[in-house]
């Protein structure tokens, strides 16, 4: 208490801690734009029925592979073409946002979560529990993921919620990893010794004490872990292993595409554009994330 | 050093048994019976079923099945592929050259455009090439690697018709395998073309797998060379007059390298997990295209042998990468 009313006039003149995020932030061009995307694309998420012009799954069987309305052949009624079984490309694609947007908040959520809370017990607990959960978390990270992922996705069954499972699992040891590097460091500071003294419990000391001071490149990461979901949930639909068809998802889309990439570019170009894009949105918005937030990591 | 080095294979041993484990539990946590699975729709007498169950060992404590199995990985012995019968060791050997050279290849590719790349930019940092050096490399980073290979198969080999789509060399070639890299030994069989023809089937592939590595490794070697520039003793090597060639080739990017080594060295996962879809995509007879040709085949002891030397792999290679760090930078040896 003491501490808040010995300096009222300093704090009216800091501007506030989101200003202060938003003025790092906007200083990389990049990351702004990458915003301005990514809002487009929860948008288009958000409400797919009502912008799709026509529904999903419905096929047009007197327009099958149609192209763009711009090229010879095409028409306003399917700006972006038709699929091999006269679907509209453009509903589909906007459908789509949807199942992208779910699989990134979904693993990042289950990731995050899961790997917060092992990297806090990793950091906290007893040696011999550290070494033994940092150990799992080695074998883990000796697969490589896209491996790991479509094995655990062999074992559960193809479908999108278990390719998410798998994603989420295989995803986990980067946020236990980097949730116990800064626990370790935060530990030695003075202020955790002091609310130890105080009389803070350990759970207290976890969750209010410490836990706010590892949050900034968790939540780098977790930008940078929404696009990698993305991706290799687009990868593991491409395979065969992930969404079914006829999901509008992405990669699925890019699957069922792959025989006519010689005869009509629009069916393969339109979903991977789609992919790149709000990949690399997410990205760019990763970059300014981190430079607003975690000075130490900023890339001069 | 030595003290180092055994450190580290300490924590190599643990982690190889749980790899074990996990690639052991694989066959074992499937829903239903695995014989049954393996059988399909023809289904098998009760015979044969007891003769599986005995072969595969299901009959004993799991325990002794898993000493069982632990005895035969380190003889080398990872059971038997249910479609065609061969040891799964000897597949994986047979097809992995396939890999790793693609793997090679990308990785050449990747570090000989990435470090100048990463060079350039951060000589010209700010200014229009870094801008687009580093705009470029983001979007590598980000790029879905399937669908680069669609559009460079629909752009090269579809309107261009300059590389073919799949395979490693035509068919009309044919030859012993001697090394199991095309590539040597088109040239060693001394049929007029076939080098260029399995020259023509690397490229696409290559530039596939190589472009994420090649878009990390130009970030990474940017920024170490943006924090070796920063040092005194650039400037002292500037105040005596070197000139920049000088000063950016040798003495910076001599000391930027280090960072930049580990990132090549540790990029063996994500080219393994490329190689999944770049071998899929290319038809390429490799570990990759071999693991989900398995995995849609159910050959369960096929997924469970190639998970297992895929991790042992990237498990190698990383201990061979923290014992050369090691070497490299001494300050690391003393944590």
């Amino acid at each position: 208490m003491a501490e808040v009313s010995a300096t009222p006039t300093k704090s009216e003149n800091r501007p506030s801690a989101l200003r202060e995020f938003w003025y790092y932030f906007s200083e990389n061009r990049g990351a702004v734009i990458g915003l301005w995307v990514f809002a487009a694309f929860v948008f288009c998420a958000a409400f797919a029925p009502l912008l799709a012009p026509y529904d999903a799954t419905e096929q047009f069987r007197d327009h099958i592979l149609q192209p763009p309305a711009w090229q010879e052949g095409g028409s306003w009624a399917f700006p972006l073409g038709t699929d091999p079984l006269g679907r509209d490309m453009l509903s589909r694609l906007i459908m789509g946002s949807r199942y992208s947007f779910f699989v990134g908040i979904v693993v990042v959520c289950v990731a995050v979560s899961g790997g917060v809370m092992v990297g806090l017990l990793s950091g906290f607990a007893p040696k011999w529990v550290d070494t033994l959960i940092m150990r799992v978390m080695d074998i883990i990270l000796a697969f490589p993921s896209l491996l790991l992922a479509l094995v655990l996705v062999a074992i559960l069954g193809p479908s999108l919620t278990n390719a998410m499972i798998a994603i989420a699992i295989v995803f986990q040891p980067h946020y236990v990893r980097l949730t116990r590097a800064s626990v370790l460091a935060e530990r030695q500071k003075d202020y955790v010794t002091s609310a130890r003294v105080a009389g803070a419990g350990k759970s207290r000391l976890m969750f209010i004490t410490v836990l706010p001071n590892c949050l900034a490149p968790i939540i780098v990461q977790a930008a940078l872990s929404f696009s990698t979901a993305i991706l290799d949930a687009a990868a593991l639909g491409f395979l065969g292993m992930g969404a079914q068809p006829p999901t509008p998802e992405w990669g699925t889309m890019l699957a069922e595409a792959r025989e006519f990439i010689l005869r009509a570019w629009w069916v393969v170009t339109f979903p991977g554009l789609a992919i790149l894009v709000t990949v690399l949105a997410i990205n760019l918005m990763g970059d300014g994330l981190r430079d607003a937030l975690d000075p130490k990591l900023k890339r001069s | 050093m030595i003290g180092y080095f055994l450190t580290r294979l300490g924590m190599f041993i643990p982690t190889f048994l749980g790899v074990t484990l996990i690639s052991f539990m694989f066959i074992r946590v499937l829903p239903g019976d695995p014989i049954i699975v393996m059988a399909g729709e023809r289904g098998m007498t009760e015979e044969r079923y007891q003769e599986m169950v005995e072969k595969l060992g299901f009959d004993k404590p799991v325990l002794q099945q898993y000493w069982d199995y632990l005895v035969g990985v380190m003889q080398g012995d990872l059971g038997e592929s249910f479609v065609t019968k061969k040891p799964v060791w000897d597949e994986f050997f047979a097809l992995f050259p396939a890999t790793l050279e693609l793997s090679l290849c990308a990785m050449i590719f990747a570090v000989a455009l990435g470090l100048p790349a990463g060079v350039i930019a951060a000589v010209n940092r700010g200014k229009f090439f870094d801008r687009a050096l580093m705009s470029s490399a983001l979007i590598g980073y980000s790029m879905p690697i399937f669908w680069w290979a669609l559009l460079l198969i629909i752009v090269f080999s579809g309107n261009l018709g300059w590389t073919p789509v799949s395979g490693r060399i035509d068919l009309l070639y044919y030859f012993p395998s001697v090394t199991g890299f095309m590539l040597i030994d088109s040239l060693l069989s001394g049929q007029e073309g076939a080098f260029g023809s399995a020259v023509r089937h690397l490229i696409l592939p290559t530039i596939v797998l190589g472009t994420i590595p090649l878009a990390v490794i130009a970030r990474q070697t940017r920024s170490a060379m943006l924090e070796v520039l920063g040092e005194d003793y650039i400037r002292t090597a500037r105040a005596k007059g070197l000139s920049p060639t000088r000063i950016n080739g040798l003495h910076a990017l001599r000391n930027a390298l280090i960072p930049v080594v580990t990132v090549i060295g540790l990029s063996v996962g994500t080219l393994l997990a490329g190689a999944i879809l770049t071998e899929t995509i290319f038809s390429w007879p490799g570990i990759g295209k071999w693991m989900v040709d398995s995995i849609f085949r159910r050959d369960y002891p096929v997924v469970q042998g190639g998970l297992l030397m895929i991790a042992v792999i990237v498990m190698l290679v990383n201990l061979l990468v923290d014992v050369l760090y090691g070497i490299i930078n001494p300050k690391i040896r003393r944590r």
